[in-house]
């Protein structure tokens, strides 16, 4: 991106940064609710292996957001301990799991935005993000492979999984629109050539969404009213639930540690 | 006072040759090529290890048994540094972690098969199962099919021999 990019206003980048963080650390954490629950052995497996790249990757963009933040937190303690206002997720990762096939949507949707996204972070202005995004698209092109492949199997699949992906697609395409909103903190990004402006990932994650809920033979919702709050600490209540399982442990134990 | 000379750089190498992945210890850290460099920096002995996978729990093992084996030499003063970039990738693992991996049940990765978000023809093809053919390292079979893209590790897939029967691991590219 640009050589002569303006200075990095540091607490938008961090703030940035946290958004990138709390997408993976709350996907992952819904993920990982699945752990023992699966519809078969395999699928338990693989969802637990999502899950895991999905926190890795969060300790990595937590870890820099904390380092760039300069306030000598940590990023154990931004995931443990901010509360949900300070949270900067979109709403679709919060989204309860419902069934099998919910999971799998709320996955595909996210996965086609976060695999464009990662490989325009590639060429980050600031070699910290394009490495960390280097790493972990290889592990979100395999993320993104099986959720694809899971979602047309499912949708071109028998009577009821059609209608249980037919209802998945109508309950989560509302929350896909968050995803490509700009505001000031993603404009301050694109103007250092840290990152790209969200909406411009938007035709090519159009591209992949058609085109698989094609070959799924799901009809596309369209144009439907899109949700939005998130990536400004405005949160659905399922969050709240959220943190109370993942951060017990280090409110009623501060410090703990094994 | 004489001061003892470092052990030089190959012999650090060849030692940590010794150390086994944690998760698949039939394999060392040098086969799986997550050891970028060993350098002697002043009198503190640095070490830069990648990870293979972002969470991959074993991550913190093998900081542990790098340190211990290091120690156990007579290694005082060690640091070990993270290394993200360049991204790991199984081009890396040497010709004889492969052929280990082979004699211990695990095919061995094939270069160049990684997943690239190139869904259409991607998905089509590995449902037909006809893009990728893994041997059966069991019984050399290419009648083989996938039974999931992620397996008992984050590194492996799981698949399944359909003339031994035999279900096993394959080290998925990366």
């Amino acid at each position: 991106m640009a050589d002569a990019a303006p200075a990095v206003d540091q607490a938008a980048f961090s703030e940035w940064l946290q958004r990138m963080g709390d997408n993976c650390l709350i996907l992952g954490h819904r993920v990982s609710e699945w752990c023992g629950h699966s519809p078969a052995l395999e699928e338990d497996i693989a969802l637990a292996n999502q899950a895991l790249d999905l926190i890795g990757q969060c300790q990595f963009w937590l870890g820099l957001a904390a380092e760039v933040e300069g306030k000598g937190r940590t990023a154990d303690q931004l995931a443990y301990l901010r509360d949900a206002g300070a949270f900067r997720n979109v709403l679709l990762v919060e989204r309860p799991n419902g069934d099998f096939g919910q999971t799998l949507m709320r996955q595909f949707l996210f996965d086609a935005f976060h695999h464009e996204l990662l490989r325009a972070l590639k060429s980050s202005s600031d070699p910290r993000v394009a490495e960390i995004a280097a790493k972990a698209e290889k592990e979100v092109a395999y993320h993104l492979e099986r959720s694809a492949d899971l979602v047309i199997r499912l949708g071109d699949g028998s009577e009821e999984s059609r209608d249980r992906m037919e209802k998945a697609l109508k309950a989560l395409f509302p929350y896909s629109g968050e995803l490509f909103t700009d505001d000031a903190v993603d404009q301050a990004m694109a103007a250092a050539g840290v990152a790209p402006l969200p909406s411009s990932l938007k035709p090519a994650w159009d591209r992949t969404v058609s085109e698989i809920l094609a070959e799924a033979t799901l009809a596309h919702p369209g144009e439907v009213y899109q949700h939005k709050g998130g990536k400004r600490g405005v949160h659905s209540e399922y969050l709240g639930y959220i943190l109370a399982e993942m951060q017990f442990l280090q409110r009623a134990y501060p410090g703990a540690t094994w | 006072m004489e001061k003892t000379p470092h052990p030089d750089i190959p012999e650090i190498w060849r030692w940590l040759s010794e150390v086994p992945d944690p998760e698949i210890p039939v394999i060392s850290l040098t086969d799986l090529g997550i050891i970028r460099e060993v350098a002697w920096r002043e009198d503190t002995l640095v070490v830069t290890v990648t990870p293979t996978y972002s969470g991959c729990p074993a991550t913190t093992i093998i900081n542990l048994d790098i340190e211990k084996a290091l120690r156990d030499r007579g290694i005082e003063k060690l640091r070990l540094e993270r290394r993200l970039s360049p991204p790991w990738t199984t081009d890396w693992l040497t010709e004889e972690g492969r052929e280990k991996l082979r004699a211990y049940g695990i095919a061995p990765p094939i270069d160049g098969t990684n997943a690239d978000g190139r869904l259409a023809g991607r998905v089509s093809r590995l449902m037909n199962g006809s893009n990728l053919t893994i041997a059966c390292p069991r019984c050399g079979s290419a009648a083989t099919e996938k039974i999931s893209q992620f397996g008992s590790t984050p590194c492996k897939a799981s698949y399944r021999c359909t003339d031994c029967l035999e279900p096993f691991d394959y080290f998925k590219c990366i």
